[in-house]
């Protein structure tokens, strides 16, 4: 699910807290996918009682990116979103368990 | 009181006021159809799951309210695809109750086992795995709610057959799911619209079924005629203004008429309200009223800015925004640009040969126009016979036309007609159809024998598919592949074969009266029409080009 590009894009960290069940990260990665819309990074897990999660996305800044977040608003499983910028530091502190 | 999971879903549904439902049993949904048995509620059996999905559609597009339908595991699922992925793209409130394999055994590729989850996430609303018999109590009514809320759309709840059979104590029944209120319009969004619609000296509206299924057809018209507003209207939006409207243009885009695609390139503002810019409606589109501010209102923020930029775009309920403009529109003198509009209608009509016939395409509309009753629906499948209808149909009333837009499924019209039936009993249905397109699902002409449904089914018949072959005699060169059948079914045959009446126009002495009698007549009829297979749908835009370069059509020129 790629599409390879040949210079470096800007990218932007979505924030998504959602209901936690099976079905909702094929919600949420299904809206890129089928746009052709790589996702370059997803971090999940549970919040509070269980009940919700946190998803953390990295994708690369695209003039389809500001409908992308209206859809994934749109999502009955999606009950807030926000969007951060590249300097967002959750994925980059993460990077240690990331060298190939 | 105890009760299974398939009482349970029984049991909302009547609360939620359904009295009707067509689907197909199978192994993974019998419980279901156990406790159906014992409810009030009126099951009409399909002959295929997506016959039964079309009959859900045609009941909830001809009525507006939320429709059901059921199907089981696998194959059952499978075929509903295609009619759950019809009402996502023309926003038709649908519920889709399937059978699934049980929960322990989901995963193991058992008997008729699909992930109908997993099949049906990119084509819903919104869809449910139930896990749980207590979860029923909750998703029903959700289903329900997401179903009819904001922009309308599809929503399957996929119920594993132990979840059906298993039993709970119920004391107390949850509220049913509708519509949620839909939020107040940002006034100062509002403000800035009524503003831009006073300034403008060459405005033009272009609904679509938003308009319909928001019910602002009275208010566009009111306002139509106060501001002098010329307006266009999408396939989806036909009907919300009378065709015989002075300022109703008709349809826009391929197959619009010369004046309404070059009235719109001399717009310098576009007022869309309840629309999403679909290609067959823009043509190209950068150059799509590229004299034209936008102005863009839907209630799903996600339409605004997805095709193109508007410069007022206002989020909400089409009936709201236009309710709260309505007073502050002014009644502008537009005399210079309704006259500019009535030069164009003169000089570039939609021209329809063989008008007086009724074995010509538009000759056959008309006349069935002409004799059919005022409050009767029309209902169309997929392909020139739809165009055609939609060109010259004078629609004069919301809901009247059913139609596949956005999917554009053959196969949807036979079986929508018989929804549409079931839900207004005593109105005449119309279905115009194509030899292609009825093929498709004609099977559901036993059910629609069956139920005793007042549908007419008009069959344009060409021996070909008339819009391919169009296509391909006007882009390829005329190499017609594959867009004839050389086997030639007896269409009345096979319509008296399941129990319908039947004609055939090209044989019999006076057709005009033959056609009169056969939609007069109640009950289920068949009405075969034979039609040149050289007849075009014209005007029309080349896939990709700008609206304003049309193909055909011309006042001058025979099209023949």
């Amino acid at each position: 699910m790629s599409i390879t590009t040949n210079h470096v894009k800007q990218k932007s960290v979505l924030e998504l807290t959602v209901n936690n069940h099976p079905g909702v990260m094929s919600h949420v990665c299904g809206l890129f996918s089928r746009r052709a819309f790589n996702v370059e990074g997803i971090l999940c897990m549970p919040i509070g009682d269980g009940h919700r999660s946190r998803i953390w996305l990295l994708v690369n800044e695209d003039e389809r990116l500001e409908n992308m977040v209206k859809q994934l608003d749109k999502l009955e499983d999606v009950l807030d979103i926000s969007r951060h910028g590249a300097d967002h530091q959750i994925f980059s502190r993460l990077e240690e368990y990331f060298r190939a | 009181m105890q009760f299974s999971g398939a009482e349970i879903i029984v049991k909302l549904l009547e609360r939620q006021g359904i009295t009707q439902i067509s689907g197909i049993p199978g192994g993974a949904n019998l419980p279901l159809y156990d406790a159906l048995k014992l409810s009030s509620i009126k099951h009409i059996l399909a002959r295929h799951e997506q016959g039964a999905g079309f009959i859900a559609q045609g009941m909830a597009r001809a009525s507006g309210r939320t429709a059901v339908c059921f199907a089981t595991s696998g194959p059952g699922a499978t075929n509903l695809l295609t009619a759950i992925a019809d009402a996502r793209l023309d926003s038709v409130p649908l519920v889709a109750i399937t059978g699934q394999v049980p929960l322990p055994m989901i995963g193991t590729d058992a008997f008729q086992e699909i992930d109908t989850y997993g099949l049906t996430l990119p084509i819903t609303k919104h869809n449910y795995l139930v896990r749980s018999v207590e979860e029923l109590l909750w998703v029903i009514p959700a289903a329900f709610r997401v179903a009819a809320s904001g922009r309308p759309g599809p929503v399957v709840v996929d119920v594993p057959k132990d979840v059906q059979l298993r039993k709970m104590e119920v004391t107390k029944w949850p509220e049913p799911g509708g519509p949620a209120e839909p939020p107040e319009p940002d006034s100062p969004d509002v403000d800035r619209m009524v503003q831009i619609i006073n300034e403008a000296k060459r405005p033009m509206f272009y609904i679509g079924g938003g308009i319909i299924n928001a019910g602002a057809a009275q208010t566009i018209r009111r306002i139509v005629d106060k501001a002098s507003i010329p307006t266009t209207s999408t396939l989806m939006g036909l009907g919300a203004v009378p065709s015989n409207h002075p300022l109703f243009l008709g349809m826009l885009g391929m197959h619009a008429a010369r004046y309404t695609n070059m009235a719109l390139d001399e717009c310098d503002l576009l007022i869309a309200v309840g629309v999403r810019f679909d290609d067959r409606a823009t043509g190209k589109v950068a150059q799509f009223c590229s004299h034209a501010r936008i102005i863009h209102v839907d209630i799903d923020p996600s339409e605004l800015g997805k095709i193109k930029m508007p410069f007022v775009g206002v989020e909400g309920d089409v009936a709201k925004v236009l309710a709260a403009a309505e007073s502050r529109i002014e009644a502008v003198d537009r005399s210079a640009w309704l006259s500019r509009i009535c030069e164009l209608k003169a000089a570039y009509p939609l021209v329809m040969p063989g008008a007086d016939d009724p074995l010509s395409p538009y000759g056959l509309v008309l006349q069935a126009a002409a004799v059919a009753e005022q409050d009767a629906i029309i209902t169309t499948d997929v392909g020139q016979h739809q165009m055609w209808v939609a060109q010259s149909f004078p629609f004069s009333y919301p809901r009247q036309l059913l139609t596949s837009g956005g999917l554009g499924t053959m196969g949807f019209g036979m079986p929508a007609a018989i929804g549409a039936s079931l839900a207004y009993p005593n109105r005449q249905i119309i279905c115009f159809s194509g030899d292609g397109s009825l093929l498709m699902n004609i099977q559901e002409l036993a059910t629609a024998a069956e139920e005793r449904t007042n549908i007419k089914v008009i069959v344009m018949n060409n021996a070909h598919l008339g819009l391919v072959r169009q296509q391909q005699e006007l882009f390829y060169g005329s190499r017609f592949s594959a867009s004839r059948f050389h086997a030639e079914p007896d269409f009345p045959a096979i319509a008296r074969g399941f129990g319908l009446e039947a004609v055939d126009l090209g044989n019999v002495p006076d057709p005009k009266k033959a056609l009169k009698h056969a939609i007069g007549q109640r009950g289920p009829c068949l009405i075969n029409v034979p039609i040149p297979a050289e007849d075009k749908v014209f005007p029309m835009v080349p896939p990709g080009a700008a609206n304003r370069d049309m193909i055909g059509g011309e006042n001058h020129v025979d099209n023949d």
